[in-house]
């Protein structure tokens, strides 16, 4: 394909992101027209803000690339992404905002009183940030390849160094408006070329999938068959929907946006909204895969199956009209690595600086460390760590590997939030138990199955998606471990429940000890 | 799922760092451990020290319940009894040890202790147990004192009451005082620094109040109307200024109020005061003290406008950093000597300065000394005053 329409896609998107970053977004007003109720931030806009940040590269191209390259299956992975946000809102969200809780690590505070968990949770917002942010550059060199042909960890660099630039130079930070507008970019992007793409496959005949490599036939458009090599099609499905559905409401960057919410009601309908919101945007990717089987029944060699969206567009119709299409879903894909990568980072350094980074650095300067270069230091750790792993793994499914950070979320704060928003005799040693080995379960399970591959039959289904037995394991331990430790519920348990689950603006008589 | 080789190795390499770093951490304590305690003299005073400071940790609650069951268990440690109990004037706090059945008793065992503030030894003719292999047969038991009253009671049981436990109880039980003293002192700084934040609650300026009703009243015949409208906002700023329960309120709130404060001072000085308000609405929902910016303004618009020819522009900005808002609010003005300034933050009388001192103390009081006001001023440049917020502070949770 002609890479210059490509190259001058993903510059614009790449320069746009680094300006907005260096000089910020000025909304100067002055009093006759300032009222400070009509700014805050109204949930359309909050919902569209989180779309921006979530829909991943996982999204933008691994749900296509699974569903290309392994079936009907894969349709429950766009499910399971939007259905997470159904679990936070029934259980958690109006909760969550009225603790007062920027963070997950601040709410196991404010819950539990305890700034051991507070550290444990750390640690963990960190891991699965990681995890999250590895598949963004490998995302971006996987495009990056595609377009221009140049080597994979080039287009990582790029996203890591545009993202660095943008958080370092303090302007980007979490401007609502600029990753809501990154969402609305991102559904044009894949929107467009799509409906192009229909009626140029209404004017062919709407021809049908090829699936070469199927000895049976039918396989692949038929659920549950075990296309593609998965053993027990039906435990993983229900385990990948499982770690889906619980692992929303553990990931770092999509907890902060709930503090932008004035309060818990508009926190529930920012939440209804972001559903929506996903389900439009998620319509248009399994088309891709589908499409794919029609015109791309061979991948050229040596591609991964997740460049399968970036390819269609010249396999379908060999002219400009195909450059151009695939040169905005390039655009669209990096907007995509750019925004998530910057949003994970922002949670990751943040965390970083203020729990683990912070307390040190005063320790070695003695306090002359100014707030701004920790959280710098911060950031530049919390990006340049992941691009480090990532370097030099290109190959894994881009939406099995963010699949393996909601499973470790999944196994870890969901119990923790859940739990701690809904039941009061939790207590700080059964919470810690719980984190302690869920944390470790799903590590083990996912370390385990890309060391050594999957194996066949039930330990492969069992380790390959953790989530359907870590999870209760988790819950089981949390819960055994609280009953058994009745002395050490926090004291403030009775306050704190009234304070999450009561009506804003509740006033509680001030007690000691609360 | 596909199996990576890229990927293995990246893991390889991940697991082996953490492998080895863990094997470095292990053989660093071996060593240290190695090197301090080959005397057994040495290990039992680290060993008794070590008990000691964790007992510590926990009465550091003072004598609570759950407090002293954790604590129970070291102190058991450190006399090495069969068993331990402590209790306070009205029940018995905790039982660690064996024959537990007799908790019910501490109390009564107690009372000639809590009464007369002296150490008891009991004997077999007091412990009346019909368990044959029950070790409770002798106890020893210590006041614990603070602030020179007897507060409770730390009981040891066991089979014989020899000198040797005797004079260890009572030495524990003197220990265990020092501590619940400790906790005392803790709670009684909580209560200090709460009453000073009470002390600290924000006043609104006497000038204030006087100009405005005077600009009030100048508008009373010529714009009757305007008048009116005033005087609804000086009644809303006056409520929100004078109310009563909770020291802490929102971003949102606190701003909605200083435009409220604005509209009034633009009624006194029309189109002198140039106001710009630059406010990112993620940081709206932030928690603080409440008027903890107006007096601020109130200064920049003093000293932004006052003393000087033609208009005064000030600019108030909140910005989001993170997990902190950044709060600036900045003046053309006169600006003042920093010396002076610099006196008002420690303490010094305020001056000219409207509750700069006071809401710096109260900053500093809330979130820590991380977070008092900075202060960028010089004389005729200006000045420019600055504090960041935690956007989650535990303190602010607990007082809500």
């Amino acid at each position: 394909m002609s890479s210059h329409y490509g190259i001058v896609a993903i510059v614009a998107v790449c320069a746009l992101t680094a300006g907005v970053g260096a000089f910020g977004l000025r909304l100067s007003r002055t009093t006759s027209d300032f009222y400070v109720a009509s700014r805050a931030v109204s949930p359309r806009l909050n919902a569209s803000a989180i779309g921006g940040e979530y829909l991943s590269a996982a999204s933008f191209l691994g749900i296509a690339g699974l569903i290309y390259s392994r079936g009907a299956d894969m349709l429950w992975f766009p499910v399971g992404y939007t259905v997470g946000y159904l679990v936070l809102l029934v259980l958690i969200a109006a909760p969550l905002r009225r603790s007062g809780a920027y963070t997950v690590p601040d709410f196991a505070e404010a819950r539990l009183d305890s700034p051991r968990i507070r550290r444990l949770c750390s640690v963990l917002v960190i891991g699965i940030g990681w995890l999250y942010l590895l598949p963004q550059f490998q995302g971006a060199g996987l495009a990056l390849h595609v377009v221009t042909g140049a080597p994979a960890w080039v287009g990582g660099l790029i996203v890591a160094v545009v993202v660095l630039l943008s958080v370092v130079a303090g302007g980007m930070r979490s401007i609502t408006f600029v990753q809501a507008v990154q969402y609305w970019l991102k559904l044009t992007a894949i929107c467009i070329p799509a409906f192009v793409l229909l009626m140029l496959w209404l004017r062919q005949g709407q021809p049908a999938p090829v699936v070469l490599s199927e000895p049976g036939g039918g396989g692949w458009a038929r659920p549950l068959s075990g296309f593609g090599g998965q053993d027990h099609p039906t435990y993983w499905t229900y385990s990948t929907l499982l770690a889906l559905c619980l692992g929303t409401m553990g990931l770092p960057h999509v907890i902060v946006r709930f503090y932008t919410n004035p309060d818990g009601h508009a926190a529930r309908r920012t939440t209804s909204w972001v559903i929506g919101l996903l389900a439009a945007f998620y319509v248009f990717t399994p088309l891709y895969g589908v499409w794919g089987r029609v015109w791309l029944p061979q991948l050229p060699h040596g591609l991964h199956p997740d460049s399968v969206v970036l390819l269609l567009p010249s396999a379908a119709s060999p002219t400009t009209l195909g450059d151009v299409l695939s040169a905005l879903l390039a655009g669209g894909a990096f907007a995509a690595f750019l925004s998530t990568a910057s949003g994970l980072t922002i949670s990751v350094a943040g965390v970083l600086d203020q729990d683990l980074l912070r307390p040190r650095l005063h320790a070695w300067t003695g306090g002359d460390a100014m707030s701004v270069q920790g959280f710098r230091v911060a950031a530049v750790l919390g990006i340049l760590v992941p691009y480090g792993l990532s370097l030099a793994g290109a190959s894994v499914a881009l939406a099995s590997a963010v699949g393996l950070a909601f499973a470790v979320a999944a196994s870890t704060f969901c119990p923790l939030l859940v739990l701690g928003v809904w039941w009061r005799r939790l207590s700080t040693v059964g919470a810690a138990a719980g984190l302690g080995i869920g944390g470790t379960l799903a590590l083990l399970a996912v370390s385990t199955t890309v060391l050594f591959g999957v194996p066949a039959g039930w330990p492969g289904a069992l380790l390959s998606q953790p989530a359907a037995w870590t999870v209760p394991i988790t819950f089981l331990v949390t819960i055994v471990v609280s009953l058994a430790t009745p002395d050490r519920v926090p004291q403030g348990t009775g306050r704190m429940m009234v304070l999450l689950h009561g009506p804003e603006g509740l006033v509680l008589p001030a007690t000691r000890g609360g | 799922m596909r199996p990576s080789a890229n990927l293995t190795a990246v893991l390889l390499v991940v697991l082996t760092t953490l492998v080895l770093a863990a094997l470095v951490w292990a053989a660093t304590r071996v060593v240290r451990h190695r090197r301090h305690l080959e005397d057994p003299v040495d290990r039992a005073t680290y060993t008794t020290l070590h008990t000691a400071s964790r007992a510590a940790t926990h009465l550091r609650e003072g004598l609570t319940p759950s407090a002293a069951a954790r604590a129970g268990r070291h102190l058991r440690t450190l006399l090495g009894t069969p068993a331990i109990a402590l209790c306070d004037t009205t029940s018995t706090l905790t039982w660690e040890g064996q024959g537990s059945h007799h908790q019910e008793d501490v109390l009564r065992h107690a009372a000639d202790v809590l009464a007369t503030g002296r150490t008891v030894v009991l004997g077999r003719g007091d412990l009346d147990c019909a368990t044959p292999d029950c070790p409770v047969r002798h106890a020893v038991l210590a006041p614990v004192v603070s602030d020179e009253h007897v507060v409770g009671a730390l009981a040891a049981y066991g089979r014989t009451a020899s000198t040797a436990v005797t004079r260890a109880t009572e030495e524990l039980a003197g220990w265990v005082s020092c501590q619940v003293e400790l906790a005392e002192l803790g709670r009684q700084r909580t209560r200090a620094m709460e009453a000073e934040l009470r002390a600290l609650r924000a006043q609104i300026s006497p000038h204030f109040v006087y100009n405005c009703l005077a600009a009030i009243a100048s508008f009373v015949r010529t714009e009757p109307s305007r008048a009116r409208e005033l005087l609804l906002e000086f009644a809303d700023f006056s409520r929100y200024a004078f109310r009563r329960g909770g020291t802490f309120t929102t971003l949102a709130d606190e701003l909605t109020n200083i435009e409220r404060y604005l509209r009034l001072e633009q009624a006194r000085f029309g189109d002198r005061l140039q106001v710009s308000l630059l406010v990112a609405p993620e940081v709206l929902a932030v928690s603080l003290p409440y008027l903890s910016i107006q007096p601020l303004v109130e200064n920049a618009v003093r000293h932004g406008l006052e003393g000087k020819e033609g208009p005064g522009t000030i600019n108030l900005t909140a910005r989001d950093v993170g997990s902190e808002a950044e709060i600036v609010i900045e003046d053309d003005g006169i600006g003042s000597d920093p010396e002076v300034v610099r006196m008002v933050l420690a303490g010094g009388p305020d001056g000219d300065h409207v509750g700069l001192g006071n809401v710096d103390a109260r900053l500093r009081q809330v979130f820590g000394d991380d977070h008092g006001l900075a202060v960028e001023t010089a004389e005729g440049a200006g000045t420019r005053v600055s504090f960041r917020v935690p956007k989650y502070s535990p303190v602010i949770r607990s007082s809500t």
